[in-house]
């Protein structure tokens, strides 16, 4: 975009009101802007550095049907995203310079978010051998981090050889946390509602005890771990304990496990069946007040469509996971900001600066909002008030659990590049 | 009453309703003319997603005896093979014009979701959803022990509940959905209840529920008289087999948890011995204590007829709700 | 006419006349069985039992008088909520080759009656089935007609008639109400 834009009147950061300017795709100084320039009206809005997800599942390849590069990335910017990490759970799987490429180039060529690629840990994410790390990180997708998501890393001597051989890189290895064994069968969390309803339970322990033998593995190697979806208390508490030691843990949170618990599940409605499963109100409070505190360091959406006819089934039968890139910033704002748990400086520590840290792509995003950084930027409605209606998100798949909600925290602007890759009506026609 | 998709929830007055109901249907049951032409014109749907012939001809019979209509369709697929959705099912159904579905599926909740789900515009009955309740045995399981311990001043039975028995359910109550609706049943009806079994076996997040428990049958047969123990059927496979490891052996089960003439003989007088079949003879119920005369296991089968037929008037005969 | 159209007396001799007219018709009280339909005409039953047994001793009043549910014999339940069952209970001798004389309290459309004789049918097969009823209100929608009759009562459409026994509602009378004004 060459033309230069203002926006003005929004609160930076959810500071103090301000101005900025764009031209060539950079943050200009406004008054280099000229009088020509395009004017955004943002009074009432929030400006946030364009936000960064750790965690999608863009599903293609393989699974188009539920999910393509192309939909995804439009519901990465309408819900405010400017990158998305792609998980390795594809067909084929993630786990060669080719796979990677394949994605990374056809996210470039759609232009509307960046994706990077996350590498399978193990070749076909089956967990007996190392796939090639070294070519992914040195292929044009530049990958670093490397997760078997979908599936725990179980075997503790492949976790350990495989955090050991990232630091070549500075890589990172992100756990999904559940010992297979404990959790054969499981369906919902194992409390008292799974033992009222009859479904099998996943006891809280089959991810605590794995975020505790890789929080030690990775101290014991000095390398990095990224724990997904954190989920119970517990897992705050290793997570906390680790860190206090210098253990280089990060953690991630999603949306749906600030929010709900698992007295969904009494209406087995499968639009709540999610891996790891919605724990209890205890749980809940103790993510809340661990992504307040730091230990928690980033939001991530674990966005995973679904085709209709995996959700629209028995419980038992369903597929787990639930939509997330459109929704994540209003529940974020619902749970975590109006409820003055955090500001919406906290918002774009936890949802752009941190993970394009912990993603090593700092270089380009999660940048602060000054001259000469790149423009990504999200623009962000609190005062909105929307319902999520399933038909009407970018999305290819429908299940999302908020579906009839009403949620605020619309995002009405996102920039890639000072490139507008979403732009609520209000804003129609202003780029013309 | 437009669905029974369990016992959790359901109040006394509505329990006693179908427990004095079944008496009278129990009634008609004796005489030379046994169908009643009361749901004449109405069509009954066994939709059987798990195989069991038993259950399925107990409300086949008890949908005849009324004079209705029975089909019964038997659905492929399993939690490993999915086969045509509950869903299409359900709209084909619809389609058929059932007035009720009987349904009995693998997975908890299925009958809860055919009700909820907005397929189907019959009444939904629960023969069984996964783990998760079986109502109609808990009903036959209550209005058999009514016969045999609540008529104590010869005054009948009509109108009461269980107040004041003392129930022993022994087995393997994690995967029972026998035990729950039992349990939620008999609490509501005024009965104390004891779950007998290896902590293996018992459900995490139990705490909360109004019952006794113990590991082993003698400690409950010494606790207090027991006046009705329900058996519950063991699966061998989940023994040992595939790693779950439940239990050591069969052998060591029975004898810590198997009924035996011997325990059999410590219940309170005039005690009975139950099991929702079908029985494993010789593991978690010795045949002596089957065929003794305590024994009302098979009586429990026929009074399955007079409480199915029972909860299909119920929730049939009267004005259609929404 | 309304209000009370019969009193307690007027009901007294109604039963009293019924019971003679019961032995008449039959030439005695061999093979009689009194069926009272619930809820009313179970009462009525009892005391037309104790009256024949009064006239003729050889009567069993509690062993020949039973009780007929006819709930899942009407042709009507799904127009109103559902209904409890009643008991039926029958002399221990069954009905086959006896005179059942049903019993009820108001005779109107018919359809309980029919939905009697529906039950008995299934119930055994007797010699004969007669009816008696304290109150014939017209207006029948079938063919069937009364045996015994305690008092005609010519009612328009929209007019109620109640029945009340002392053993149900604590005192004897016939209440007619409702009509055009």
């Amino acid at each position: 975009m060459s033309g230069a834009f203002v926006i003005a009147g929004a609160k930076i950061n959810g500071e103090d009101v301000g101005t900025i300017a764009v031209r060539d795709g950079v943050l200009i100084d406004p008054t280099d802007a000229g009088t020509g320039a395009t004017r955004i009206d943002a009074d009432g809005l929030v400006l946030l550095p364009g936000l960064v997800d750790l965690h999608t599942h863009l599903r293609e390849p393989g699974r188009e049907d539920a999910e393509t590069i192309e939909s995804g990335s439009r519901a990465a910017s309408r819900g405010g995203w400017v990158a998305v990490h792609a998980m390795a759970n594809t067909n084929p799987v993630a786990d060669t310079a080719g796979v990677v490429e394949q994605v990374w180039s056809r996210g470039q060529e759609i232009g509307l978010v960046d994706v990077f690629p996350v590498g399978a840990v193990t070749v076909g994410l089956k967990g007996e051998r190392l796939s090639e790390m070294g070519a992914m990180a040195q292929s044009r997708a530049r990958v670093r981090l490397f997760s078997d998501d979908g599936i725990c890393v179980y075997d503790p001597v492949i976790m350990r050889r495989a955090l050991e051989y990232v630091k070549t890189f500075d890589g990172a290895i992100v756990q999904h946390a559940q010992d297979l064994r404990l959790t054969e069968g499981s369906q919902m969390h194992e409390g008292d509602v799974s033992a009222e309803l009859g479904l099998a339970g996943w006891p809280a322990v089959a991810e605590e005890s794995i975020i505790a033998r890789d929080v030690l593995l990775a101290g014991h190697v000095g390398s990095r771990v990224h724990i997904q979806h954190l989920s119970t208390a517990g897992s705050v508490d290793i997570v906390r304990w680790a860190k206090a030691r210098g253990i280089q843990v990060t953690a991630e949170a999603t949306p749906h496990h600030l929010l709900f618990t698992h007295e969904e599940a009494r209406t087995y409605n499968p639009l709540f069946k999610v891996n790891p499963p919605l724990r209890t109100s205890e749980d809940v409070e103790a993510v809340r007040e661990g992504l307040a505190d730091g230990t928690i360091d980033i939001v991530a959406t674990d966005h995973a469509p679904h085709a209709s006819e995996d959700k629209d089934c028995e419980w038992a039968a369903a597929s787990f996971g639930m939509l997330g890139l459109e929704t994540a910033l209003g529940v974020v704002q619902q749970v975590m900001v109006d409820s003055g748990r955090m500001t919406w400086k906290d918002v774009a520590r936890v949802m752009s600066h941190t993970p394009a840290r912990i993603g090593r792509v700092e270089a380009s995003h999660g940048r602060l909002l000054t001259v000469g950084e790149p423009a990504n930027l999200t623009l962000v409605d609190p005062a909105s008030r929307w319902t999520v209606d399933p038909s009407a998100l970018a999305s290819r798949s429908h299940n999302t659990p908020y579906a009839g909600r009403e949620l605020p925290g619309r995002a009405v602007a996102t920039f890639l590049r000072g490139t507008p890759t979403h732009l609520d009506a209000r804003f129609e026609g202003a780029f013309a | 009453m437009k669905h029974l998709l369990g016992t959790k929830g359901m109040t006394r007055e509505d329990a006693v309703l179908i427990l004095d109901t079944a008496a009278q249907m129990a009634a008609t049951q004796d005489r030379e003319i046994r169908k009643l032409p009361t749901l004449r014109g109405k069509t009954v749907v066994n939709l059987f997603f798990e195989d069991s012939t038993r259950t399925r001809i107990s409300f086949e019979a008890a949908a005849k005896r009324l004079s209705a209509d029975v089909i019964n369709f038997s659905a492929k697929g399993s939690s490993v093979s999915k086969g045509e959705s509950l869903k299409d099912t359900a709209l084909t159904l619809q389609a058929m014009g059932a007035d009720a579905v009987v349904v009995r599926h693998w997975a908890s909740g299925a009958a809860y979701q055919l009700a909820h789900g907005g397929w189907l515009h019959g009444s939904v009955l629960n023969a069984g959803d996964g783990t998760h309740e079986h109502p109609t045995q808990a009903l036959l399981d209550a209005f058999t022990m009514r016969k045999h311990l609540m008529n104590t001043d010869g005054t009948g039975v009509d109108g009461k509940g269980l107040d004041g028995l003392r129930v022993a359910i022994v087995g393997d109550v994690l995967h029972s959905r026998v035990a729950r609706s039992n349990m939620h049943l008999l609490t509501t009806l005024g009965a104390s209840v004891a779950l007998v079994a290896p902590p293996t076996l018992l459900p995490v997040g139990m705490d909360s529920w109004p019952v006794d428990v113990f590991h082993g049958l003698d400690d409950a047969l010494d606790a207090q008289p027991i006046d009705a123990v329900m058996m519950l059927r063991v699966q061998r496979e989940r023994m040992t087999g595939g790693g779950a490891s439940f239990f050591p052996s069969p052998a060591e089960y029975t004898r810590m948890f198997g009924l035996d003439g011997q325990r059999m003989a410590r219940l309170a007088d005039n005690g009975i011995v139950m099991h929702p079949g079908p029985m494993n003879r010789g593991l978690e119920i010795s045949a002596e204590a089957a065929d003794s005369p305590r024994s009302v296991i098979v009586e429990q089968v026929a009074n399955g007829v007079a409480v199915r037929m029972a909860s299909l008037y119920l929730l049939l005969a009267g004005e259609e709700q929404s | 006419m309304t209000g009370i159209v019969l009193t307690a007396p007027d009901m007294t001799r109604a039963i009293t006349r019924i019971a003679h007219e019961i032995l008449e018709r039959n030439a005695g009280a061999e093979n009689l069985v009194l069926l009272g339909i619930p809820t009313r005409g179970l009462p009525l039953a009892v005391r037309l039992a104790a009256k024949l047994a009064e006239v003729e001793p050889s009567f069993d009043a509690t062993g020949r008088c039973g009780a007929l549910d006819i709930t899942m014999y009407r042709d009507d339940l799904h127009r109103h909520p559902t209904r409890p069952i009643g008991a039926t209970t029958l002399p221990s001798a069954g009905i086959d080759d006896a005179i059942v004389v049903l019993v009820d309290d108001v005779f109107h459309t018919g359809r309980t009656i029919r939905a009697a004789l529906d039950a008995v049918k299934d119930l055994g097969r007797p010699r004969a089935v007669q009816l008696a009823v304290l109150v014939d209100r017209g207006h029948r929608e079938l063919p069937i007609r009364a045996d015994f009759v305690g008092k005609n009562l010519p009612t328009s459409r929209d007019e109620r008639v109640d029945v009340h026994l002392a053993e149900t509602d604590g005192e004897d009378a016939v209440i007619l109400t409702g009509g055009a004004k």
